[in-house]
């Protein structure tokens, strides 16, 4: 739910500062939990109705089947069930598998033995932005509803601050258990999980590790019923085994092309190429051109995002503007640069070089492209654009005006 | 006047022999800044752009009486060397570095803390800090603006060489360049305070970003505590929402993160936001002539 709000990392488009966060599914979180020996439900991950009955009789007895999207509320969704043997399970799977839960398709589930549940607790730990720490959140109100139990009853929900500098032990992790208002018959068992944890959330640099549910079982273990881990990308160097849950099936083929150039590209779903320097003005103008779109026919809005960074070289706007100009819904570009570091003549020779480029492939450049440049170097970087003679190439003064040209020949679909 | 940063700072370059160390080292001298020396446990003793490197930054520091000084130093080391800028007790520290992972950045910060906040940490992840015609500390480009009188705070690079191009006419007293990242040390609140009580700063702009509640906070910091007009901008109206997983965020902030939240919060405390970065440009310069 958008009710994530607030959420450091959720609520942060992916696409800003360069910065990615690699949610896993819950299977791979739930294997990462059982790599650390915290208790999680046997399951198989199953991506056809025929496995899912394979998996079902090969765990016998009662499975739940489970979506594995990277969104929150599928339970509400219907993306969980519960089947009573492998025939129900090839029916649920069939039902789930290619369901689609806020945008994400159902590619695969998971099937796990049946858990008898005695209680369901909340437990995460993250990271605090506001306050610049850790926190633990603990209550022993878990399940679906848990947001709305922090709304309406703030004090069943305990909020406690972790300093990445003392950590979670044994002992700490069975006072944040209480602070949470587990129950005596739960407190050993999840002081050992949540200390196991807070291991997963330091050695392989996370930035959320939810358990909701953390379950009581009726036979007295402590268990982790579902799991929601997002890693931090900027920590790959020292965890280079984390290049496995990049969702390859999940990227856009531009979105993959531009990742192998280096670019920092997100597809979007307007007719306004978009190439700029720097996080926050990429940013800015994708607002800029949406905002002038409204009023030309059709509301044309940006295609994509695409951040050249700070030391933008002619090469690395030719592989920008090749990405771009490959994007069928793409109608017009639009070249926002401000030179700070980048000097504006290079980002011009850029321009030009790139055309060369896509011309001494067959290719012709058909799409008009609207180039403001300002700041270090501007008068140099336009000279040399409009010595070029490119054709298709205008020159903007100003953002606001530049933005305005762009949505305007989108909408004429020139 | 500026705040943090003087024509009196003097400034050594955590990493200034690196690439990256080297061009701004180059770019900082050519702006003015008194750099007076690097440091570089590997290189020490060594003269690298005419400047002496030091084994370490407290030994810079009792050799050159430096209090400035800017991180340079790749992702990996980062930590390691902002921690020994807080051991060295220099009044500030500039990161610029991308990349740091989230978990050292607030490993560094609580270091900070519990060593009493002598040291300013400014960043990761930031183009720096400017005092135009005074001194430079970063990556801001030096050549874009004028000394003036308005301050300016971002959570964004580019967004803030454009504004300071954009308002060059009246000139800046000091621009601080915060970063992007989930964790960082000065934050806007910090430099709205230090702006509010610099009397060399008429005015203050303060550019922010989609995701997390610091321009909230902010907005509540500016009803209680700002005199001064601030004209804001918030970028990332049109950006697509990130997926979002799990419920610990809503547990812990009731804000949105989204920039019409961030916008509608500094409207309600009388901050006048644009729509454009042109358009806050304009903002301010109405209030400059007004004065």
């Amino acid at each position: 739910m958008r009710g994530i709000a607030g959420r450091d990392d959720g609520a942060r488009p992916r696409l800003q500062k360069g910065r990615t966060l690699v949610d896993l599914f819950e299977h791979q979180a739930k294997e990462l939990f059982a790599e650390y020996g915290i208790p999680v439900p046997r399951g198989i991950v199953a991506h056809t109705a025929e496995e899912a009955r394979a998996a079902a009789e090969q765990l016998t007895g009662r499975v739940v089947v489970k979506a594995q999207v990277k969104t929150g509320g599928r339970g509400k969704a219907g993306g969980v069930k519960v089947a009573d043997d492998a025939t129900d399970a090839y029916e649920k799977a069939t039902a789930i598998l290619g369901m689609d839960i806020k945008g994400h398709t159902v590619h695969r589930v998971l099937i796990e033995e049946a858990s008898q549940i005695a209680e369901e607790y909340y437990f995460s730990f993250l990271l605090d932005r506001a306050n610049r720490t850790f926190l633990a959140i603990c209550s022993a109100s878990g399940g679906m509803d848990i947001e709305e139990v922090a709304h309406t009853a703030p004090e069943k929900v305990a909020k406690i601050p972790v300093s990445p500098i003392t950590g979670v032990d044994r002992a700490r992790a069975r006072e944040i258990a209480q602070a949470g208002g587990l129950p005596q018959q739960a407190l050993d068992g999840a002081a050992e999980l949540i200390e196991k944890l807070w291991a997963v959330f330091v050695d392989e640099d996370a930035s959320l590790v939810e358990v909701n549910p953390m379950i009581l079982s009726v036979d007295g273990q402590v268990k982790a019923l579902d799991g929601k881990v997002t890693l931090d990308d900027n920590a790959g160097f020292r965890q280079p085994e984390h290049g496995v849950y990049v969702d390859k099936a999940a990227e856009d083929p531009l979105e993959a092309r531009a990742k192998e150039k280096h670019l920092n590209y997100v597809k979007l779903d307007g007719t306004v190429g978009i190439i700029g320097n720097g996080a926050g003005l990429v940013m800015s103008t994708l607002d800029v051109v949406a905002y002038a779109g409204e009023e030309f026919p059709g509301q044309p809005r940006p295609a994509n995002f695409l951040d050249i960074g700070g030391g933008a070289s002619a090469e690395v706007m030719a592989n920008g503007l090749e990405i771009i100009l490959s994007d069928p819904s793409v109608k017009s570009v639009f070249v926002n640069v401000f030179g700070g570091i980048t000097a504006c003549d290079a980002v011009a020779n850029g321009i030009v070089s790139a055309f060369n480029l896509l011309e001494s492939r067959g290719e012709q450049v058909t799409h008009p492209l609207v180039v403001r440049l300002d700041g270090n170097n501007a008068a140099l970087g336009r000279q040399i654009l409009a010595d070029a003679g490119l054709p298709r190439v205008e020159l903007v003064d100003t953002m606001d005006e530049a933005a305005k040209r762009a949505a305007e020949l989108a909408a004429v679909g020139a | 006047m500026a705040i943090w940063l003087t024509e009196n700072s003097k400034i050594i370059v955590q990493g200034m022999t690196g690439a990256e160390g080297t061009k701004h080292t180059r770019r900082m001298l050519a702006a003015g800044a008194r750099v007076v020396g690097g440091v570089n446990a590997r290189k020490a003793g060594t003269v690298h752009e005419g400047l002496p490197v030091f084994g370490t930054v407290a030994e810079a520091i009792e050799k050159t009486g430096a209090d400035v000084s800017v991180v340079f130093v790749p992702p990996a080391f980062t930590k390691d060397a902002v921690r020994e800028a807080i051991d060295a007790e220099i009044p500030l520290c500039v990161v610029i570095t991308e990349g740091v992972p989230v978990h050292d950045t607030t490993e560094f910060w609580a270091y900070a803390v519990s060593k009493g906040n002598k040291t300013r940490i400014i960043g990761p992840n930031c183009p720096g800090i400017a005092s135009p015609g005074a001194s430079n500390a970063g990556i801001i480009p030096a050549d874009i603006t004028t000394p003036g009188r308005i301050g300016l705070v971002s959570k964004s690079g580019t967004l803030t060489y454009q504004l300071m191009y954009e308002l060059r006419d009246y000139g800046f007293s000091t621009a601080v360049g915060i970063g992007g990242d989930p964790v960082i040390g000065t934050t806007h609140i910090d430099a709205l305070q230090a702006f509010q009580d610099d009397p060399g700063t008429d005015a203050i702009v303060m550019i922010g970003e989609i995701g997390g509640d610091a321009e909230e906070r902010a907005a509540a910091f500016i009803e209680q505590h700002v005199t001064k007009p601030v004209v804001a901008y918030v970028a990332g109206f049109t950006a697509p929402e990130g997926k979002t997983m799990g419920h610990a965020g809503a547990i812990v902030s009731g804000s949105a993160g989204t920039a019409q939240a961030k916008k509608e919060a500094l409207e309600k405390v009388g901050v006048r936001v644009g729509r454009t970065p042109s358009e806050t440009a304009r903002l301010m310069r109405e209030i400059m002539q007004s004065r």
